[in-house]
């Protein structure tokens, strides 16, 4: 069995921000995600479950320049703006191709 | 009808009620609570109902009868969301996203306040001889006000803050003009107006607003509405005294205006007061998220807490009675 080294991406945002983050990482290189419906704490005062209904958590796999491109865009263009955390993590893939 | 009678119609709705039930469940850590599917499938139920009933009704209206309610309508949706923000930006001194965000609210509409004064404002005809029936096509006023109000309000914000949200103009828009709501209640009118009498007979025992089903269902989804609301009220704290005051009062100010304009534009006394009540409420629906991804940094606390904790409550419980006087006094006095 054949292990090749990736890292995950893990975005935990409001869920107004799906669409958005979701087609943005498809443009910065990730070739697929998963969106889980999410909740929790966290250290901003401003909830970000304000908004009827979950927060989302999005996971894409991809390699580690593709995770930096995505970590430095998300930072740049929502972490102002709304409540969200962005983190990459390593992680072991089959089927090194398909990311 | 006197003040205190109407008052007394409404509190003692089982659709003003079970609003209480959950407000007053919540309040005492009750562990009720209406499941999200129930609730949105329920609310699904509502809207296209009052599409199709009001579809149905305006198939048989003339053009001439409904142009000038569609067109004071839309200017109302005009007129409310610039008031709002002015009177946000100038007495109150708030930022300018936060005051476009909350007006961005008001100029939107609540469909449950709508559904609840057209309930009240029908038990009110029915109890009175000679008042005349409610116009048929209220839902579409329904759709046309839903909105203007959120696109100028949020346009005001995006041309004045300079900082734009993530999404672009024609994404939001698209947005609003496709969301759930405006699909149900826009798709319910197109099918209704095209069904005829004959095929709407084979669904109005399920579909009719007037019809006990309508009736009992509006009751459980307000129950949910009240605990969400209970779930608000501790924020009362957060949004501070001006904008408690301000969440209580703008909505008889729209509701005067709507009055006014309603009755040159040539509506019945009921019809005016429902218009009345759709311009003195704030959307929770569609409003939020759309101000969330346009205003980023207007602060959901307040406009969350102005909309769904004051001023719904406010309007469910003494505002739609309160239009109904208004409304009537106007009438009495311009005829």
């Amino acid at each position: 069995m054949e292990l090749a080294k990736r890292k995950i991406v893990t975005i935990v945002a409001e869920s107004v921000l799906e669409n958005l983050i979701c087609e943005r990482i498809l443009e910065l290189g990730a070739t697929g995600y998963t969106v889980i419906e999410s909740r929790g704490h966290g250290s901003l005062g401003r909830n970000a479950g304000e908004i009827p209904g979950s927060n989302i958590r999005i996971e894409t796999i991809v390699k580690q320049e593709v995770a930096e491109v995505i970590l430095d865009a998300i930072s740049k263009e929502f972490f102002d703006k709304y409540s969200i955390i962005c983190f990459m993590s390593d992680t072991l893939v089959l089927r090194e191709a398909k990311y | 009808m006197a003040v205190s009678n109407a008052l007394v119609t409404n509190l003692v709705s089982p659709i003003t009620l079970s609003f209480c039930l959950g407000l007053f469940a919540k309040t005492i850590k009750s562990e009720l609570s209406v499941p999200k599917e129930v609730y949105m499938g329920i609310s699904l139920y509502l809207l296209y109902s009052l599409g199709l009933k009001g579809g149905v009704e305006l198939a048989e209206a003339d053009f001439s009868q409904i142009m000038f309610p569609a067109f004071a309508t839309i200017l109302l949706g005009c007129i409310t969301p610039i008031l709002t923000y002015i009177i946000l930006r100038n007495i109150g001194r708030l930022s300018v996203a936060d005051s476009a965000g909350i007006a961005a609210h008001y100029g939107s509409v609540s469909a449950v306040t709508f559904i609840a004064a057209q309930s009240f404002v029908s038990e009110v005809i029915s109890q009175t001889p000679g008042m005349k029936n409610l116009e048929g096509y209220m839902p579409t006023l329904l759709a046309l006000l839903e909105s203007p109000g959120i696109t100028i309000a949020l346009a005001i914000g995006v041309f004045n803050s300079k900082s734009n949200g993530e999404k672009s103009r024609a994404a939001l828009l698209h947005e609003v003009l496709t969301s759930r709501t405006m699909m149900l209640l826009v798709g319910g009118l197109i099918i209704g107006s095209l069904i005829g009498h004959k095929n709407w007979e084979m669904v109005s025992s399920f579909y009719d607003p007037k019809g006990g089903i309508f009736k009992g269902l509006l009751c459980i989804f307000l129950l949910e509405m009240g605990i969400v609301t209970a779930t608000r009220i501790k924020d009362f704290k957060k949004v501070g005294i001006f904008l408690v005051m301000f969440g209580l009062t703008i909505p008889i100010i729209n509701a005067g205006i709507a009055i006014i304009i309603g009755h040159y534009s040539g509506l019945s006394l009921g019809g005016c007061v429902v218009l009345a009540s759709m311009a003195a409420s704030a959307s929770y629906i569609a409003a939020p998220p759309a101000v969330r991804m346009t205003l980023p940094e207007a602060n959901p606390s307040y406009y969350l807490t102005l909309a769904l904790a004051i001023t719904f409550p406010f309007n469910i419980i003494i505002g739609i009675p309160f239009y109904m006087e208004m409304a009537k006094k106007y009438y009495e006095f311009s005829s």
